[in-house]
């Protein structure tokens, strides 16, 4: 039995609208529509989708904050929003947008309320916690009341605090918006530890591509409350014919490169910018450039989620796909 | 789910008391990072309450009776009705910043946890300085059965600390319930706050000063005359202005069970029509 079971949910929202100065318009928004989808044990998967598409209100229905609107969900076994109190104990919850944690008190107490509300054995709440200050590196700010931290530092507090119960799914609800880079690879790292190390099953709603594929082995995405995709990262650049962006730096201005398998998309003096599928690796087409024109510096760049997402539309991929 | 991982829920009752406690003693926490403040909102809190009752006493030094009722029966009105609302206002007022929660979607991280959300809430923002009207009120009622012509029979004496449990339950029902509404009405606050410290200031004084309308409404409607009219007319032996069956002024008890079942299924009905905010 799958750890995480979503049948034919759907979810509707009535938007009131003021129309003019009287008339009021109501208007039914179908926030996730007819989404079906498993997740095993020990899986790390990454959810993805443009703004609105559904992500959260998704991860909303799985913790039992949002009742759904039809279709059947279950939880380790259990209805998420009819057995919410007792589902807590399982699962961990981070809400990039928002913190959990006592705004005005240090860090400190935050976890010793979790001890108590959770009601986690003083062993393991002290094994959890230590683990938790070294890997996100929190020692030095736990007497730091919370108002006080960056928002690098908070989110790996909160982090830090979704996990202290040992829980057997986290979600994740874009945990890495707004993190400069030493914090986002801190917290990258220890989620890949807490995925593979301690089994927990990670669902990651993410609009940086970087993080899924440094994480998770799957990818759903998501639109209009739907999965159109479902696999491997591999298979989404194929389905999404995505491309990469080779920027190579020259000794000096020349015409646009011409070499198989690329094509220019862009020319600044000496840099020029190559497109070349996804799926393809970069290189026979390094290789051909640094044959053909004096190269001096080269980068790659991966494609953006919504580039690929909005590829997916534009080639008309209309069926949930399944790629391995 | 025998899972030592998992641990079984306590019971339910006692575990709510817990969080409540767990919740308002963190919040304590929080307001002393703001000292100064803290200290005078408690004096300032204190002042306004006592105001209250300087207006009565101000009244009595002109009048020796108010519909019926002398000084220090009205003072038992006032004090109880002050004992209720503000003890209940302590325990579970800060439940009207529901709305906020509701707005902001930050109601998301209370359900999140194992604990139940109306103890969470209930404490949300938990103020000590709330005593203050719970202190002041008792003080008052002392005064008041001192001064009392009352032949203290046992079930007299029974009912004044009965009479204190059965108001205040009966205002944190109403606390509950009305908050209630703000999860389908946006501006709700309002309403609950003229029913729950609206109806205090009413009960403060006796029944036979209202248009029978109003008081028919408070002991059939808003179960306010539950609160210290019913009682007080048995205890004080007075008379009862509508002529109700004397047997509803020993039914406090029944009318806040019924009232806080009732706040707890619009409780559980709300949280299900809780929608979050779009993020
Ligand atoms: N509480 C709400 N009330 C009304 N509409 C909502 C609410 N929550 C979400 N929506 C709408 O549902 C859709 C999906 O929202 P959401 O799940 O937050 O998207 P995502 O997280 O993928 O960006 C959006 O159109 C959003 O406006
Ligand atoms: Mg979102």
């Amino acid at each position: 039995m799958a750890l995480i079971e979503v049948d034919n949910v759907s979810r509707t929202f009535t938007v009131r609208s003021r129309k003019g100065r009287l008339r009021r318009e109501k208007r039914q928004v179908n926030a996730v529509d007819g989404l079906t989808f498993q997740v095993a044990e020990g899986e790390c998967v990454g959810y993805v989708g443009p703004n609105g598409a559904g992500k959260s209100t998704t991860v909303k229905m799985l913790t039992g904050i949002l009742v759904p609107s039809g279709g059947r969900l279950r939880v380790a076994g259990v209805d998420p929003s009819r057995d919410r109190v007792r589902l807590a104990h399982r699962i961990g919850v981070v809400f990039g947008q928002r913190t959990t944690l006592w705004w005005d008190l240090p860090l400190r107490d935050s976890y010793e309320m979790a001890r108590r509300i959770y009601r986690i054995p003083a062993g393991r709440f002290r094994a959890n916690l230590d683990r938790c200050l070294e890997l996100l590196d929190l020692g030095p700010l736990m007497d730091t009341p919370v108002r006080q931290l960056s928002l690098g530092q908070r989110m790996r507090g909160d982090i830090a605090a979704a996990l202290l119960h040992d829980p057997q799914v986290l979600y994740l609800d874009e945990p890495t918006i707004g993190l400069d880079v030493v914090s986002r690879n801190r917290v990258r790292q220890f989620l890949r530890e807490v995925n593979t190390e301690r089994g927990t099953t990670v669902l990651l709603t993410t609009h940086d591509l970087t993080d899924i594929e440094q994480l998770c082995s799957r990818v759903m995405v998501i639109d209009h409350g739907r999965v159109v995709y479902d696999g491997g990262l591999e298979g989404l650049h194929a389905v999404g014919e995505s491309e990469r962006t080779l920027v190579v730096d020259l000794a000096e201005p020349c015409p646009p490169i011409a070499v198989e398998g690329a094509r220019v998309v862009r020319v600044d003096g000496p840099r020029q910018w190559l497109a070349f599928p996804a799926a393809r690796s970069a290189a026979p087409v390094v290789a051909a450039v640094a044959a053909g024109y004096p190269l001096v510096d080269l980068s790659v760049r991966e494609p953006a989620i919504e580039d690929v997402i909005s590829r997916m539309y534009a080639g008309e991929v209309a069926a949930p796909v399944r790629v391995g | 789910m025998a899972d030592d991982r998992f641990p079984a829920p306590p019971g339910r009752l006692w575990w709510g008391l817990r969080v409540w406690w767990m919740t308002a003693a963190m919040w304590t926490r929080s307001a002393l990072a703001y000292r100064t403040s803290f200290v005078l909102m408690t004096v300032g809190n204190l002042a306004i309450t006592a105001m209250d009752f300087v207006i009565i006493a101000v009244m009595f030094h002109n009048i020796h009776s108010m519909g019926g009722w002398d000084f220090h029966q009205v003072a038992f009105l006032y004090a109880t009705s002050s004992f209720a609302i503000g003890l209940a206002d302590m325990l579970v007022g800060s439940i009207d910043a529901l709305g906020n929660r509701i707005r902001q979607g930050t109601l998301d991280g209370i359900m999140v946890r194992p604990a139940p959300a109306l103890a969470q809430m209930a404490a949300d923002r938990f103020a000590l300085r709330r005593l203050g009207r719970p202190l002041q009120a008792t003080v008052i009622l002392l005064w008041s059965l001192s001064g009392l012509r009352v032949q203290w029979t046992w079930d007299r004496m029974l009912m004044v600390p009965g009479l204190l449990v059965c108001g205040t339950a009966i205002f944190v029902a109403l606390f509950v319930a009305g908050s209630c509404l703000q999860f389908w009405v946006a501006d709700a606050a309002e309403v609950q706050n003229s029913f729950t410290f609206g109806g205090a200031t009413m009960i403060q004084y006796p029944p036979t000063v209202f248009a029978r309308e109003l008081v028919a409404g408070a002991v059939f409607g808003i179960p306010l005359a539950f609160v210290n009219w019913l009682p007080a007319l048995h205890i004080l032996g007075q008379s009862d202005p509508l002529h109700l069956p004397a047997v509803l002024r020993f039914a406090s008890p029944a009318a806040a069970a019924l009232a806080l079942a009732a706040a707890g299924l619009a409780w559980r009905a709300g949280l299900r029509a809780y929608r979050s905010t779009g993020s």
